[in-house]
C-alpha cells in the first residue's frame, strides 16, 4: 500500500502536564483513525500521562469506525491508568449516533475541552485520594 | 362553447357604468366590511377586475375559465381572496365580490338584448355560469389563504410553546405544553441539543407536566434526546410524569433505567443545583 | 418520481470512504437537507461505502437526486462484484460481523434513512440501495 505516504499523516498529540490533548480537525481515513490510536496509546505510557481529551468539536460525522476507535480508546488508556474525555461533540452527530446504535460505553464526555479538563482533574484528583488512603490503610495495619 | 357576443357587447359599451351599478350594490350589501377595507380599495379592486373581465370575455372561451386567456382574472382573484382570509373576511364576504357583479349585468343585458326572450335567457344562463366558476375559485382560492394562515400560526406556536429557558447557570430547562407528534418533538430535542452547545450548561431538565399523552415513537425520541446529550456531555432530567404516561412507558416497554426522573419540575431542579454544586437554602432569619 | 441529477463514484480504498462522504455531504445540502439528515445520510453513506472496501472488494455508489410530485430526496447505490451475503436477514442485525467489528454497519443504516433495499447472493456480489426524504 502507501505505507511511506501514509505515514507522515498523522493527527498532532499535545501534552500539557500530566494530561494529553487531541483536537481532530481533519474528516478522517481509516488508517488516520488506527494510526491515532497507536500513537495515543504510545504516548501515554511514553509520558506517564494521567488523562487524555480527545476534542472532536470539528467532526461532522463520526460513524461506527470511529466510535469504535474512540470507545477503544478510551478502554486501552484505562488499563495504562489514564482517563479519557471526549469533548465537543455536535448535536447533529451525537444523534446520529444514537439512532445508529452507538451509545460508547465507557467514554467519558463533555461539551467543551474546559469542562473536559475539569472533569479529567476531578476524576485524578479523587483517583489519587483513593490510593494515598490506600497506601496509609496498608501502612497503618 | 365561444364567447358571449351579447356579454361582450355590454361590457365594452357600458364598462363604467356596470362598475359604478356594481359598487353600489358591493356598498349596499350586508356582506360589506368597512371595518376591513377602505371604500377606496374596494373601488380599484372592482374596477381592475372588471377590466380584467371585458378583455378575457372578449377573446376568451367562457365555458372553460382554466384557460391561457383567463390567467389574468384567476391571478387577480386568487390574490384579493388570499387577502381578505388573512384580513379576516368570511367565505361568503369573500365570495359575495364575484356574485355580486351578476345583477349589474344581467340589468344592462336586459336593456340591451330587448324582447328577444330566448337570446335573452342564453346570455343571462352563460353569464352566471361564468360568474359562478369564477366565485368557486374565490372560494377555494380563499380556503388556501385560511390554510396558509394555519399553517403559519401553527409555526409560530410551535416556536412559542416550547422555549428552552436558563434556570440558572449550567441548568436549561424545556417546558413541554400540549400534544406532541414525532415530527414535532424531532425540532424540538434538536433545539434543545443546540441550546445546550451554545449555552454550555451541563443540565437539561425536560419538563412534560403539560403534555397529555406520549406515544412510542415520542417516547423513544425523549430517550434518544437523553442518550444524545450525554454524548455531547450534558444530563437531562425528565419531569412531570403524569401516571397515564408512566403507565404509557412501562407499557411499551421503553428502557427509563439509565434516565433520571423527578415528579415535579421542582424537584428536578433541585437535583440540577446539586450537581452543579449549589442549593437552596432558607435565608437564616426565616429558619 | 424523476432523477433529476446523478453521479457514479468509484469506492476502492479507505480515501475513497472519506470522497464518498463529502460527495454525499455537498449533494445532501444542494438539495436543502437539514443539517442532522444530512449528518444521518453521510454517516450511513460511510458505512456502506466501508463495507464494500472491507468485504466487497472495490466496487461502486450510484448517487441520484429524485424529484417526487411533492418532495425530494437522494437516493444512493451501493454495488459491488465480491462475494455477496448469505443470509442477509443475519446480516442485518446488530451485532453481526465478520471482520471484527460493532457489526453496526447494514443495521445502522438502515435505521439512518427513509428507505433500505439490499440484493446479495453468495458469489454474485451485494447492491444496497438508500433512500431519504427530505
Amino acid at each position: 500500500m502507501f505505507e511511506s505516504g501514509s505515514s507522515v499523516e498523522r493527527i498532532p498529540i499535545l501534552k500539557m502536564g500530566s494530561y494529553l490533548l487531541v483536537t481532530i480537525q481533519v474528516d478522517m481515513h481509516d488508517r488516520l483513525a488506527t494510526s491515532l490510536q497507536d500513537d495515543l496509546t504510545a504516548r501515554i505510557v511514553e509520558t506517564r500521562a494521567r488523562g487524555v481529551l480527545i476534542d472532536i468539536s470539528s467532526l461532522e460525522v463520526v460513524d461506527s469506525f470511529i466510535g469504535r476507535m474512540l470507545g477503544n480508546i478510551a478502554a486501552m488508556a484505562r488499563v495504562l491508568d489514564a482517563e479519557t474525555v471526549v469533548v465537543g461533540m455536535r448535536p447533529a452527530v451525537a444523534i446520529t449516533l444514537v439512532e445508529l446504535g452507538l451509545s460508547l460505553p465507557g467514554v467519558r464526555t463533555a461539551l467543551n475541552v474546559d469542562k473536559g479538563m475539569e472533569l479529567l482533574r476531578g476524576s485524578v484528583e479523587r483517583v489519587a485520594k483513593v490510593n494515598s488512603r490506600g497506601r496509609r490503610q496498608a501502612r497503618d495495619a | 362553447m365561444p364567447t358571449d357576443p351579447w356579454l361582450a357587447h355590454i361590457v365594452s359599451k357600458f364598462e363604467s357604468e356596470i362598475l359604478a351599478d356594481w359598487i353600489q350594490h358591493q356598498l349596499a350589501a350586508d356582506t360589506l366590511r368597512r371595518d376591513l377595507m377602505s371604500e377606496a380599495e374596494l373601488v380599484e379592486q372592482s374596477r381592475a377586475f372588471l377590466g380584467l373581465l371585458r378583455e378575457a370575455v372578449q377573446k376568451g372561451n367562457l365555458a372553460d375559465t382554466t384557460g391561457p386567456e383567463w390567467t389574468p382574472v384567476r391571478e387577480m382573484l386568487a390574490c384579493v381572496s388570499r387577502a381578505r382570509a388573512k384580513q379576516g373576511f368570511t367565505a361568503s364576504e369573500t365570495a359575495t365580490f364575484v356574485f355580486s357583479l351578476k345583477q349589474p349585468l344581467f340589468a344592462r343585458l336586459r336593456g340591451e338584448v330587448g324582447t328577444d326572450v330566448d337570446a335573452l335567457g342564453d346570455a343571462v344562463w352563460r353569464t352566471t355560469v361564468l360568474l359562478d366558476k369564477l366565485g368557486l375559485y374565490t372560494a377555494e382560492s380563499y380556503q388556501k389563504g385560511r390554510e396558509e394562515v394555519i399553517a403559519r400560526q401553527q409555526q409560530e406556536m410551535m416556536e412559542l410553546s416550547t422555549p428552552v429557558v436558563k434556570l440558572w447557570e449550567g441548568i436549561l430547562a424545556l417546558p413541554l405544553i400540549g400534544t406532541l407528534d414525532s415530527a414535532r418533538t424531532q425540532i424540538v430535542m434538536e433545539n434543545l441539543l443546540e441550546r445546550i452547545v451554545e449555552t454550555g450548561a451541563s443540565i437539561a431538565i425536560i419538563d412534560i407536566t403539560g403534555v397529555p399523552t406520549v406515544d412510542t415513537l415520542v417516547a423513544q425520541h425523549l430517550l434518544k434526546t437523553v442518550a444524545a446529550a450525554r454524548l455531547m456531555g450534558a444530563d437531562c432530567i425528565i419531569s412531570g410524569i403524569r401516571p397515564q404516561i408512566a403507565q404509557t412507558i412501562v407499557h411499551l416497554g421503553v428502557e427509563l433505567t439509565n434516565v433520571i426522573t423527578k415528579a415535579t419540575l421542582a424537584d428536578a431542579f433541585t437535583v440540577a443545583l446539586e450537581r452543579t454544586g449549589a442549593t437552596i437554602a432558607p435565608r437564616s432569619g426565616h429558619v | 418520481m424523476a432523477v433529476v441529477k446523478h453521479e457514479t463514484r468509484e469506492i476502492r480504498s479507505a480515501e475513497d470512504i472519506v470522497l464518498v462522504r463529502q460527495a454525499v455531504r455537498a449533494w445532501a445540502i444542494e438539495l436543502g437537507f437539514r443539517l442532522v439528515d444530512q449528518t444521518k445520510l453521510v454517516t450511513a453513506a460511510s458505512e456502506l461505502a466501508r463495507n464494500i472496501v472491507d468485504y466487497g472488494g472495490g466496487g461502486t455508489v450510484v448517487i441520484e437526486a429524485l424529484n417526487d410530485a411533492e418532495r425530494r430526496g437522494l437516493r444512493l447505490r451501493f454495488e459491488d462484484h465480491g462475494p455477496g451475503i448469505e443470509d442477509v436477514d443475519t446480516a442485518l442485525r446488530d451485532g453481526y460481523t465478520t471482520g471484527g467489528g460493532l457489526g453496526l454497519g447494514l443495521g445502522g443504516a438502515r435505521r439512518l434513512v427513509n428507505e433500505f433495499e439490499i440484493v446479495s447472493a453468495p458469489g454474485r456480489g451485494t447492491r444496497v440501495t438508500i433512500t431519504r426524504w427530505r
